[in-house]
């Protein structure tokens, strides 16, 4: 998965996509784990880094992480 | 470099919740740093807000509806050439256009210039024929169909689904849900505007525009998409915003470059989730949000007005995707002797 070229994510949570105007904000985490697709990582990648980074039970971070990458796919932030 | 003098005269001077482009583009050419205007504007009613508008409008004149025929129109833009010695006029309203466009010639002599489509990429514009401008230039467009009569509503449901678009010949357009509603839309619309009645077939996607200048070889001057942010109860962009879409912008000159269109232009598409395009609608003339790209850098105001004068005009392809228009409203205080000069003279 990639982000879509059209995507401009800001320091401050900001995720504008200029092809449809559609804006969006996400908290830290959601920006580090954007960061990560940026760098190529594979949701497999991110959840072990977010695992080994945060107190988080395994179900919850797995809930969790692919709910959000499911709404950034929804929202065409990132592509396959 | 030192400024040209030129005056501009300019309908359209209703800036109200469904606005017209006169005041937009007036700002446009305003910001000019080519031309040193003095802009007239022409209005048809007087409570036009353009009218009193003084640091944009330096002298307003009253002028009579096409529907007086054109030879009354000319009679006044004569007396008022007379005294202003327009170098260009631009007409903002679609309803006013084919008189401006037959005028031409005439507005010529008078030594006024313009930048219209021609007649012909008029006509075969017209939300009636959209599916034959479709056809002929390989645009994808929704079906539609013209109906003049209530008798033929019950027949659409054979040809398209509901919800269906139900729309004026030049304004307004509905959605409606029912055949009933469909009754209730075309008796709305064509007590305002007349008749035919224009039925669509609705496209479920997100509606995307382009403002848009054609120099009339087929070669776009400058083009701007943009989505609505925020819609009024009246379906005009109260926000929008610019877009990087190389599509939208692919479509717009495809169509410049076939037709060959000359002047301003509007263009509304639907984007469908699968990311095909809709023409829905070609305005013939720069819409109400025109200065949203002078402020995305592209002044299609001050290249119409040069297009006008028959200046050479390079092409503008960069813009600024990601600005933002928001409307406001603004109370503006006249004294009643304003008022009272135009009704009474006509001019202020």
């Amino acid at each position: 998965m990639k982000i879509n070229k059209k995507i401009a994510v800001s320091e401050s949570g900001f995720v504008f996509d200029s092809s449809t105007g559609d804006s969006f904000s996400v908290n830290p985490l959601g920006i580090e784990i954007i960061g990560m697709v940026r760098d190529n990582k594979t949701e497999d990648d991110i959840r072990k880094i977010l695992s080994e980074k945060y107190e988080v039970s395994v179900p919850v971070l797995e809930k969790s992480l692919s709910d959000f990458i499911g709404s950034l796919r929804s929202a065409k932030i990132i592509e396959d | 470099m030192e400024k040209k003098k030129i005056t501009i005269a300019a309908t359209g001077l209703n800036n109200i919740d469904n606005p017209g482009p006169g005041v937009p583009f007036i700002r446009g050419v305003r910001e000019s740093k080519e031309f040193d205007s003095r802009i007239i504007g022409l209005a048809y009613e007087n409570l036009e807000p353009g009218i009193y508008m003084h640091n944009l409008i330096d002298k307003s004149y009253q002028i009579p509806y096409p529907s007086s025929g054109s030879d009354v129109l000319l009679r006044r833009i004569e007396y008022i050439n007379k005294i202003e010695k327009i170098d260009v006029l631009i007409p903002n309203f679609d309803a006013e256009l084919y008189t401006f466009m037959k005028s031409s010639d005439k507005l010529k002599e008078m030594g006024i210039s313009t930048f219209l489509p021609t007649l012909e990429q008029f006509e075969e514009r017209h939300k009636s024929v959209l599916p034959e401008f479709g056809k002929k230039y390989d645009i994808k467009v929704p079906g539609s169909k013209t109906i003049f009569s209530e008798r033929e509503i019950p027949d659409l449901v054979n040809e398209y689904k509901y919800p269906m678009l139900v729309k004026g010949k030049y304004y307004d357009a509905y959605v409606a849900y029912t055949p009933e509603q469909v009754r209730m839309y075309m008796n709305k619309i064509s007590s305002k505007w007349g008749l035919p009645i224009i039925i669509q077939e609705f496209v479920v996607g997100t509606e995307v525009n382009v403002v848009a200048l054609g120099d009339g070889n087929g070669i776009t001057i400058g083009a701007v998409p943009m989505r609505k942010q925020y819609i009024t109860d009246k379906g005009k962009a109260w926000a929008g915003i610019t877009l990087d879409d190389t599509n939208l912008l692919e479509i717009t000159n495809k169509i410049i470059s076939k037709t060959k269109w000359r002047g301003g232009m509007e263009l509304e598409m639907i984007k469908t989730n699968e990311d095909d395009y809709y023409l829905i609608e070609i305005n013939p003339r720069l819409p109400a949000w025109v200065y949203l790209s002078v402020g995305a850098g592209q002044n299609l105001p001050e290249a119409l007005v040069k297009l006008a004068l028959g200046e050479k005009v390079e092409p503008m392809t960069k813009y600024k995707n990601g600005t933002l228009f928001i409307r406001y409203s603004y109370d503006l205080i006249c004294d009643i002797s304003e008022f009272e000069k135009l009704t009474l003279n006509g001019e202020l």
